[in-house]
């Protein structure tokens, strides 16, 4: 089910020159699984803005946002208090209780951001994960920090080699020759075709497009997979590696 | 708020727009979509098609550009798959989109859902290419229109309306050559042609380039299009184009719209068609209107 609401900004802080965290309080009923979204309404923009959930409580919704265009350049400046629309319980989410013994969570930059309560899920379960975070360079690395006070291992990547190893997620997997038996994984496209590529564990990943309802009415982020046409806003976003067709 | 299409009674005016709402059971997520007065499916082809690649919508001012491209299971799945689905959820007169790429598609198309029981109008949409006319869209002639109508008009027992597109020197032309020859009804407007390019990259933003824009900013230009074709032509008009409000909904009336069809707001709210309903009567009351009936092109 879905909930249309009104949510209270709570926090809005930056943590790198391009990515913020806001917390919003209202009714998380509907949020049921990591690695769903919500679709932020923001005044003046005609199209909500989909933004996948960080982590959520009984009260509280956390997102993690890359600063990239007018819509989250207006969300960046919203001070606490701010009263937001928000759509929430949108997208199918990760496979919480995917028999795995030692999951590899995966994240190329905001894509860290589904991984975390991902995380405490399934630490929760009594899984412990191994996160490998990857970035472009230093100054863009964020949530490190969050994942490491989980207690988990959590490596970093960045594309200039200016912090952590030098490259991408796959590079920290040889490196370090972390050993998985299957893989979480949210980043851009030619991240997700790597890891599903070059990684011999199944594994799922959540694809990030151009919407505009979010609950799968307009087909405007439709794409073909081995099990027919599926919408990224309604059956995925997180789709399994092995129901995808890279083209 | 009680207006009738071609002898079809709907107990109110307003009416989801084909492709912003798929086959109503998507919605019924957020409320009963048996306060609606019909609902016109998203469009439906001959064959099953994935349509457009991605991306496919680009924001605009007050607006969205979009290419799905006819994403839709084809006919045979549309009547075997989705509309039980519908008649699930939905007990009120349906509206069928159907788009073809040449007229023996829509034939065939509309031959088959015209038996279908909860179908009571067939919205003819004539804004896709026809293949065999060089790939100019079959709304952009009179004469083609009128092709497209004549042979669906011969096999189908349910009225037929015709929605056109706004991408037209002469709109008036071709609503009245829809009218000849022998559309029950006309619905106007479907998506103007627009663009948006990345600055950054460079680039369209939308995959096919081009899209159909609508929203907010092209209620003027619907109005303005409602007003001319219910002027001219004596069958009922189904105006369509940036509603958003109650407001809207009676403008578009006073225009000469017979009902309402409600598009790209859907997206933003799915709860639009329902706030729209509700608003109505208070709305009514403030513009002394008795009936919504009674105000249909009344504008001079």
């Amino acid at each position: 089910m879905y909930k249309k609401g009104l949510y209270k900004v709570v926090s809005n802080v930056r943590l790198s020159a391009k990515t913020m965290q806001m917390v919003l309080e209202g009714d998380t009923q509907y949020i049921t699984r990591s690695g769903q979204f919500v679709n932020v309404a923001v005044e003046g923009k005609f199209l909500r803005r989909p933004i996948s959930v960080c982590d959520y409580d009984e009260n509280t919704i956390t997102l993690l946002y890359d600063v990239v265009g007018e819509g989250t350049r207006a969300m960046s400046q919203m001070e606490v208090g701010t009263m937001l629309d928000l759509l929430t319980g949108l997208g199918n989410g990760f496979t919480e209780d995917e028999p795995t013994q030692h999951p590899v969570l995966l994240g190329g930059g905001i894509g860290c951001a589904p991984l975390y309560n991902l995380a405490k899920k399934l630490i929760a379960r009594g899984v412990e994960p191994v996160v490998v975070l990857g970035f472009n360079s230093d100054s863009d690395v964020v949530a490190e920090d969050m994942f490491k006070e989980l207690g988990i291992a959590t490596y970093v990547a960045t594309v200039d080699g200016s912090y952590g190893t030098k490259g991408f997620v796959t590079d920290v997997i040889r490196e370090y020759d972390l050993q998985g038996d299957y893989f979480y994984a949210c980043g851009p496209m030619p991240m997700l075709r790597a890891v599903c590529g070059g990684l011999e564990w199944s594994g799922e990943v959540s694809l990030d497009e151009r919407m505009a309802c979010g609950f799968g009415v307009c087909m405007c982020c439709s794409i073909e997979t081995k099990s027919g046409v599926k919408r990224i806003c309604k059956e995925g976003p997180v789709f399994r590696k092995e129901d995808l067709i890279w083209k | 708020m009680r207006v009738e299409l071609s002898g079809v009674v709907l107990d109110n005016p307003v009416i989801p727009a084909s492709g912003c709402f798929g086959y109503g059971y998507g919605m019924t997520e957020f409320y009963d979509i048996n306060i609606l007065g019909s609902i016109s499916f998203k469009g439906t082809t001959r064959d099953a098609r994935y349509g457009n690649p991605l991306p496919r919508v680009a924001e605009c001012r007050e607006g969205m550009i979009n290419a799905v491209g006819l994403q839709n299971p084809g006919i045979d799945a549309v009547i075997a798959e989705e509309l039980p689905k519908m008649r699930e959820v939905f007990h009120k007169p349906i509206i069928a989109n159907i788009s073809g790429f040449s007229i023996e598609e829509y034939v065939e198309c509309c031959k088959k859902i015209t038996t279908e029981e909860q179908v009571a109008i067939i919205e003819l949409n004539v804004s896709c290419p026809n293949v065999h006319g060089g790939g100019m869209s079959f709304g952009t002639s009179a004469e083609s229109v009128a092709e497209v109508v004549r042979a669906v008009k011969q096999v189908v027992t349910k009225p037929l309306y015709v929605k056109l597109t706004p991408n037209v020197t002469d709109i008036v032309s071709i609503a009245v050559a829809a009218e000849r020859a022998g559309a029950d009804g006309i619905c106007l407007i479907n998506t103007m042609l627009g663009m948006r390019i990345d600055t950054k990259t460079r680039r369209p933003i939308i995959a096919n380039k081009m899209g159909g824009f609508s929203g907010a900013a092209v209620f003027p230009v619907a109005v303005r299009m409602v007003y001319q074709v219910a002027k001219a032509c004596n069958i009922p008009v189904i105006g369509c184009g940036g509603v958003e409000s109650a407001g809207d909904v009676i403008e578009m009336m006073m225009a000469g719209a017979s009902a309402v069809e409600v598009g790209a707001a859907n997206l933003r709210n799915p709860y639009a068609c329902k706030e729209i309903i509700e608003a109505l009567p208070a709305e009514m009351e403030r513009l002394e209107i008795e009936k919504l009936s009674d105000i249909i092109g009344i504008v001079e």
